[in-house]
């Protein structure tokens, strides 16, 4: 299997915000192979909310190449990227992002539904995401009868339910205190033993020093990219 | 996205939202109650016009010679109401005419009559019919005596001051006793009552039995059957195609009769079921016309309504639409998400009118002597149009809610 499960090459953003061109990423290229922890860091500004909307595929680049996972995605339609964002990239949010009106394991079905998985298959496959996120007892609480720490596990459980190539995670602690997000943190650290890779969008050094390797984006380019201090200690 | 997915997603969202999702499906409600009430009740008018009241008023394969037309249901205009007046008269002389000329199998019968007073002891019954009439009148209105007899040809040849009564009038007059055989007074003159008529129910809910049938012949005729004037010959045929040929005998004869020349229009009336049952199969098709335009109205409205809803719910639920996207939703996804909303929304407000319909046809034919039916055809046609309202009015909001972009979305409060 390829080592490499994400490559860009080149990639450019410009956005036209009205009339004026602002230039959001200039030329970025970076690898990541398979169960890498990297966190990419930046001030604001700096291109990485841009970045993570292209790796996730909710946005794709003006110039350069996109692969994931051996296919390139850069230049797909709405369709197929849907289909990536469904079965090789998982979300986690800072605002969480969880359905208000549904229960903890409704959320984590609906990327099964889109799958197209059958409801009995898609039960079990929830009830697994969320033992192993530790909210076996919680599944059927909806997200406002949950601590902000429970729901981005739910979260987390919902971005694992459909074993995605890379965890994508996005400022997942900005709305948490400080020992939740050491809780979150550790669960992030956990995923990343048993094999999972995970990209994180952080502006917190600390929670950036988790990470093993750490890229720095400044004015849309890589600035730095290096092992985090803790790795390298 | 499979569509027993979309379609409890889409009852989970309006579940949701009962209050909302209730006001939004008012309009297709009423639009439905109404198909399905109108409906039902212009059919079991129709069932009654056509079991009860034609049958009942002018009987099968039966017709009737009048000087005019006996029950006109449209307009009739001061100079053709007084034309018809001008007319001659039937007389007992045509009905003589007419019955030596006919086959032996279509039956005739003289007939006039008039609401008289009846009384028997010390007890009165106002404004009863009395029919003169001959014996062959019972077999054309297929009345079964429930006791005692009708009356027989030598009775009608001789006058005799015979009577046969109607059940509720025997009821009303004797109270319990037999009425066979007792005399009672019709217009000053002492009869025997020799029958009682089946009970024949109401019509309109005005009762049939309230009559009294005497020979056209009994001394009482002066006040009903004057100067050997009828009012009508009714005439029966063993089946439908019998009668139209002596519908068509019995003009040649009175046209013949009647010395008309080719140009002439006839001077007299045949009056069938079928004609009586005209002037209501008019309203009847202007009801059915008028449906469509009354229900199509509310059910634009509704989707209007739905519409409206669905709108704001794509823009209430730019977030949610945004994770959905996130997760790998395409934009079919979406926009059949909305798109069973919609019509889902509307079908349940389609079901509900169904249900409130039923109910008010029901009610009326508690009500009233209308046996209102419901239509199935009028339940599938409001379950077709629920779904159409739904799908028509979700379409331009589901397409809404599907182009959004995804990080625009995940962005919205």
């Amino acid at each position: 299997m390829n080592p490499d499960v994400l490559r860009v090459i080149g990639l450019e953003r410009r956005y036209d915000m009205g009339g004026e061109v602002v230039h959001a990423l200039r030329g970025v290229t970076l690898t990541i192979r398979r169960n890498e922890y990297v966190a990419i860091m930046g001030p604001s500004g700096s291109g990485k909310s841009t970045m993570m909307n292209i790796l996730g595929c909710l946005d794709t680049p003006d110039a350069g190449e996109y692969w994931l996972n051996g296919e390139e995605v850069s230049q797909l339609n709405d369709d197929a990227l849907a289909r990536v964002r469904n079965r090789e990239i998982g979300f986690v949010f800072q605002t969480f992002n969880l359905l208000p009106r549904a229960s903890a394991l409704h959320n984590v079905e609906l990327p099964l539904i889109y799958a197209g998985l059958a409801s009995g298959e898609r039960r079990i496959r929830a009830e697994e995401a969320l033992t192993r996120v530790g909210l076996a007892e919680r599944m059927h609480h909806r997200p406002n009868e949950l601590s902000g720490g429970q729901r981005q596990r739910v979260a987390i459980a919902r971005a694992l339910v459909n074993r995605p190539s890379i965890l994508l995670a996005d400022e997942p602690t900005g709305n948490l205190d400080s020992t939740t997000s050491e809780e979150i943190m550790a669960v992030f650290e956990e995923l990343h033993t048993e094999g999972q890779t995970v990209v994180m969008v952080t502006h917190e050094p600390d929670i950036a020093a988790h990470a093993e390797r750490v890229i720095t984006l400044r004015d849309g380019k890589v600035e730095s990219d290096r092992a985090s201090r803790e790795s390298a200690a | 996205m499979p569509l027993l997915e979309a379609v409890r997603m889409a009852l989970r969202a309006i579940w949701a939202q009962k209050l909302k999702s209730f006001f939004s499906l008012i309009g297709v409600l009423i639009g439905v109650t109404f198909l399905i009430a109108v409906v039902s009740i212009v059919q079991g008018m129709n069932v009654y016009m056509e079991e009860q009241f034609a049958d009942k008023l002018v009987g099968i394969n039966t017709f009737q010679l009048r000087q005019r037309p006996g029950i006109v249901m449209e307009n009739v205009n001061e100079e053709t109401w007084r034309a018809w007046q001008r007319r001659p008269r039937i007389t007992y002389a045509d009905a003589r005419f007419i019955r030596d000329r006919l086959p032996e199998s279509v039956t005739t019968s003289m007939y006039c009559a008039d609401n008289v007073d009846v009384s028997y002891g010390g007890k009165q019954a106002k404004d009863i019919e009395l029919a003169g009439t001959e014996e062959t009148y019972f077999s054309i209105k297929n009345y079964d005596i429930a006791s005692g007899r009708a009356f027989s040809e030598q009775e009608v040849r001789a006058g005799s001051p015979v009577v046969v009564i109607g059940a509720l009038l025997g009821e009303k007059l004797f109270d319990g006793v037999d009425p066979l055989n007792k005399s009672v007074t019709i217009a000053g003159l002492p009869y025997r009552v020799i029958g009682v008529v089946k009970k024949q129910g109401t019509l309109f809910g005005i009762s049939l039995d309230k009559f009294a049938i005497m020979p056209y012949s009994a001394p009482a005729r002066r006040w009903i059957c004057p100067h050997n004037v009828l009012d009508e010959v009714e005439i029966k045929a063993s089946d439908p195609t019998a009668m139209q040929a002596a519908m068509a005998q019995v003009e040649g004869l009175m046209r013949a009769r009647r010395h008309l020349k080719p140009a002439e229009e006839n001077n007299f009336a045949l009056q069938t079921a079928e004609g009586a049952l005209e002037g209501w199969k008019k309203i009847s098709r202007i009801l059915m016309m008028a449906l469509p335009g009354l229900v199509a109205i509310s059910l634009v409205v509704g989707g209007i309504v739905i519409m409206n809803i669905m709108l704001m719910a794509v823009s209430e639920r730019t977030r949610e639409i945004g994770i959905r996207k996130a997760l790998g939703a395409r934009r079919s996804d979406i926009l059949a998400q909305f798109v069973v909303e919609s019509a889902t929304i509307s079908l349940v407000g389609a079901a509900l009118g169904i249900g409130l319909g039923i109910v008010l046809a029901m009610v009326v034919r508690a009500l009233t002597f209308l046996p209102a039916a419901i239509a199935p055809w009028s339940v599938g046609m409001a379950v077709a149009l629920g779904v159409l309202v739904g799908v028509v009015a979700g379409v331009y909001p589901a397409t809404r809610a599907a182009r959004l972009d995804p990080i625009q979305a995940l962005r919205a409060e």
